[in-house]
């Protein structure tokens, strides 16, 4: 459906912002250079204030960068006001047009481009079909609901065939159970246009549900690129082993290839280029690990809770509480508080940072 | 770190939309000419002469003993109209947002007294204080049997002022109040606090940098006031009648000059504490919004009080105004109550009414919609824009509200009469209609450009940046996004601009030339000749004017403002 599905590269970008509180600048974004592919679904994820919002919106053109060049389709785009870009953006807030009905907001942008009424009618029609939203073409957008607005706002992005879409955080406004099924539609929709699109969160499960890629930021810096399999499996640093999913981290040495000890105990854990005698951090996800009466490293149970899909149990090994949980415990043994268990992993369900 | 990127690219963007460069550069431009260069002017004359920089001008004006009378009195009426108007105007708002009054009685007091102020010429009360008061006053005279009460002079001025301008910080005052969270007071009450008690200790202090802020805006009002002392005052003078005398009757320009610097120092300066201090205090500490409905205050010993006094000021105020068009139909006031229309027809056929007020008509017609446009601009370009002269242009417009008229008039006086600095550009102006509605543009800009500043802030940035991704220019977003989002306040704009243009005098009445019959320099010329069934009936007309045109803006808002944005399924 887009003209042409185009890429965006940042080379050396930075932007700089005085904190209003100490008057001192600071980099809200530091030497930031990312490739995005043609037609891929990127994810820029990070905690507020990581500068993933920054990032989107010098892509737009809203802020300038401060060293550095943004190319979009391989043209560097710096100086271009965010109307002469080829972007679209899908807002957190919708910003539709309160003075206009739905046909009119998704035109606007055809409008402006001084395209003829029925290409515009037909054009339309059409994008509000692809986001369902067929006959509404004359309501208020008042009269939507959230997620029906949201899908106007996608639809006005859409029209126009941006060479790449961004989303700003476009779901958070929206009720948990809309947000889940608003962002397969948003994948499919993407999927179905063809088109680059850029999204800006900080809710992981949705980064991990939508994209292609995600891009961990943390203080300005981007921790990691990766596909979510690899952010959530092999996650290069703390920050993103804890920002992606839940995360216990062992301390542990490095006693050989894959071999780590932990509290006295040796066990099987991926050591990447740690060499041996390396003092290291073993990352357990909760549900890495199970429980018996007898296995590899030995605690004490401190918390057990029912959660319905799992039981939910902190376990103190030497002097470090370990969250586990247990999937479908109906038919698994319950440990109750007090309990000696045994922690026992699958082969390749460590990763030592 | 260097942000020299940024800002190269930001200019270079601003430099890619010329309509939006060309828009500020003409806005430098105007509010140069027309605001700071008038002011600067003012300094010239009164600190250079022949041979360079003296202070000899202000040594000769303070060495007048009328010059320095003057400051007195005119900080002392400040004073007290200042501290006056915001306790009434906190009664009427505690009473309005605090005890349960709920007749529509009532109500319809609170709403006339509020309306008043917007609607009237600004010397209204001096004429109906005479008329009520006077010699010949009917209270004084035909109640009271005193022959002989003089309302000229500082309590005539006070009072008027008082009623004039309390009206504005009962509206500002009851805004505040209603953004206090009544779970503050209910928790002071559920602490064992009396409701005295919690008026003084929680209540009283939220609320005092704002009543600070309402004495304030008041004490500049009333300093910077020409029509009522002129009118009432008498040989009381106070600085803005004494300017006006120096060069309409002393022809001492440098004098009237320095007088107009001294003037302008204390506004400013009350002007700057109270922009840049109490304002932004008063709003900080009252930042929340009210969780839910306050429970009223039903308690008879608090409301009978309270509704017997907050209904006899206000129809004291009202039996005030009404007192204007009964004036202009009794024979002759005091004397002979005799029901008559010759007034009104005199005012056709003798004294040029119908010239007078299609010339007021027009030059405020002209100007308002100007006022409008431009009031939005600025509001846009300080709201949603970057750029350099942001801070200026904002400054500058916002500087206009602590300019008194007669510093105005004095500085156009000075600063066009000659041209542009003496030189002969521009002078074509001077003594023309143009420049009389360029007066009404300044006078009117910076409450125009507040409220649609204010009105811009609740337009979530987001609307506007979407416009502009989608493929908009500044001027398109301006005019398909922001103007009709803000069609409410252009329209309020719109039409307080031409309220106060058609009842505008203190710095027209410098300005203005015979070829020009305006309105209120006419009520202004009979009432101080003492003709006040003319003057009255001339008033009167006014009133009906402004009031049908605001009567107007509230029909047209109310079936084609953002309210009605709703169009039900076709």
């Amino acid at each position: 459906m887009a003209k042409e599905k185009k890429g965006v590269r940042l080379e050396h970008i930075s932007k700089i912002y005085k904190d209003p509180k100490t008057g001192k600048d600071f980099y809200a974004v530091k030497d930031q250079n990312l490739e995005i592919e043609p037609g891929s679904f990127v994810t820029l994820l990070g905690p507020s204030g990581c500068g993933k919002t920054t990032t989107l919106r010098m892509i737009a053109g809203f802020e300038s960068p401060d060293e550095g060049e943004i190319y979009l389709g391989g043209e560097p785009i710096n100086a271009l006001t965010p109307n002469k870009r080829d972007t679209a953006m899908v807002f957190q807030s919708y910003a539709l047009l309160p003075h206009y009905n739905i046909f009119d907001n998704v035109a606007y942008g055809l409008k402006l481009r001084k395209m003829d009424s029925e290409t515009i009618k037909k054009k339309v029609t059409d994008i509000l079909a692809l986001v369902g939203l067929e006959g509404m073409e004359n309501r208020m957008t008042n009269q939507l609901s959230g997620g029906q607005q949201q899908r106007v706002a996608l639809a006005r992005a859409l029209v126009i065939e941006p060479g790449v879409l961004l989303f700003d955080e476009p779901l958070s406004n929206l009720d948990a159970k809309l947000r889940v099924s608003m962002r397969t539609e948003i994948r499919r929709i993407q999927q179905e246009a063809g088109i680059t699109a850029v999204y800006v969160t900080h809710d992981q499960s949705e980064a991990m549900a939508i994209s292609d890629k995600v891009i961990i930021m943390n203080q300005g810096v981007v921790e990691q690129v990766a596909t979510p399999q690899e952010a959530y499996y092999y996650p290069n640093s703390k920050f993103v082993a804890d920002f992606i999913g839940e995360c216990n981290f062992l301390k542990a040495k490095v006693t050989g290839q894959d071999q780590v000890e932990v509290d006295g105990t040796s066990v099987k854990c991926a050591t990447g280029n740690l060499s041996v005698g390396a003092e290291c951090d073993v990352v357990l996800r909760p549900e890495g690990a199970t429980l018996s009466d007898s296995g590899a490293i030995k605690g004490t149970v401190d918390y057990s809770c029912f959660m319905g899909a799992y039981q939910d149990y902190r376990i103190k090994v030497g002097d470090s509480l370990i969250k586990i949980q247990e999937y479908n415990p109906k038919n698994k043994k319950i440990y109750k508080v007090g309990d000696s268990v045994y922690l026992n992993f699958e082969d390749n369900t460590l990763y030592a940072l | 770190m260097a942000k020299s990127q940024s800002a190269s690219l930001d200019r270079k963007k601003l430099l890619a939309d010329p309509i939006m460069v060309t828009t500020i550069a003409l806005l430098i431009v105007f509010l140069t000419i027309f605001i700071l260069y008038p002011l600067a002017i003012l300094l010239v004359d009164s600190f250079i002469s022949e041979d360079g920089f003296t202070l000899d001008i202000f040594k000769r004006i303070m060495a007048m003993a009328n010059f320095r009378r003057a400051i007195t009195n005119t900080l002392k009426v400040g004073f007290l109209v200042g501290i006056a108007s915001a306790l009434i105007g906190l009664l009427f708002a505690y009473v309005e947002v605090y005890v349960k009054l709920r007749t529509k009685f009532m109500e319809g007091l609170f709403k006339v007294v509020s309306m008043l102020p917007v609607v009237s010429p600004p010397f209204v009360l001096s004429l109906s204080m005479i008329m009520l008061f006077g010699k010949a006053g009917i209270i004084t005279r035909f109640l009271l049997h005193i022959y002989d009460n003089s309302v000229y002079g500082f309590w005539g001025i006070a009072i008027v002022q008082t009623l004039t301008f309390f009206p504005v910080c009962y509206m500002m005052l009851k805004g505040l109040l209603k953004n206090i969270d009544p779970s503050l007071e209910e928790a002071a009450r559920d602490m064992g606090a009396s409701r005295f008690k919690v008026f003084m200790t929680v209540t009283f202090p939220l609320i005092l940098p704002g009543l600070g802020n309402a004495f304030l805006v008041t004490f500049i009002e009333s300093i910077a006031d020409f029509a009522n002392p002129m009118i009432i005052g008498g040989s009381y003078d106070t600085l803005a009648t004494t300017i006006y005398l120096q060069i309409t009757g002393a022809y001492d320009k440098e004098g009237a000059a320095a007088m107009a610097v001294v003037l302008l120092a204390i506004t400013l300066l009350m002007f700057v504490v109270q922009k840049y201090y109490l304002e932004a205090k008063s709003t900080a500490t009252l930042s929340g919004k009210a969780s839910r409905e306050r429970m009223l205050i039903t308690d008879k010993s608090v409301t009978v009080p309270l509704t017997i006094l907050c209904s006899a000021l206000a129809i004291f105020v009202i039996l005030m105004y009404v007192c204007v068009p009964f004036g202009a139909m009794f024979k002759t006031w005091g004397y002979d109550f005799h029901l008559t229309f010759k007034w009104f027809g005199q005012v056709f056929t003798k004294y040029k009414g119908l010239k007078a007020f299609k010339d007021s008509f027009i030059l405020s017609l002209i100007a308002s919609p100007i006022t409008a446009l431009l009031s939005m601009i600025i509001s846009y370009l300080v709201v949603k824009k970057k750029f350099k002269a942001k801070g200026f242009i904002e400054a500058v417009s916002m500087l206009a509200m602590a300019v008194p008229g007669t510093v105005l008039g004095i500085g156009y006086i000075r600063g066009f009469s000659g041209g542009l600095f003496g030189t002969g550009i521009l002078q074509w102006l001077y003594g023309t209609g143009a420049i009389l509605v360029i007066v009404f543009i300044v006078r009117s800009l910076p409450t125009g450009t507040r409220s649609g500043i204010s009105a811009l802030r609740q337009i979530d940035k987001s609307i506007e940046e979407s416009a502009y991704d989608m493929g908009a220019d500044s001027f398109k977003v301006f005019m398909t996004v922001t103007l009709p989002l803000i069609k409410d306040s252009f329209l309020s704009g719109f039409v307080t601009s031409f309220v106060r243009s058609i009842t505008a005098i203190s710095a027209i009445i410098l300005l203005v030339t015979p070829s020009y019959l305006l309105i209120t320099v006419q009520i202004n010329e009979f009432a101080e000749k003492g003709s006040y069934g003319i003057a009255c009936a001339f008033a009167t007309i006014l009133i009906m004017i402004t009031y049908g045109s605001v009567l107007l803006m509230n029909l047209v808002m109310k079936y084609f403002g953002t309210s009605r944005r709703v169009n039900l399924d076709e």
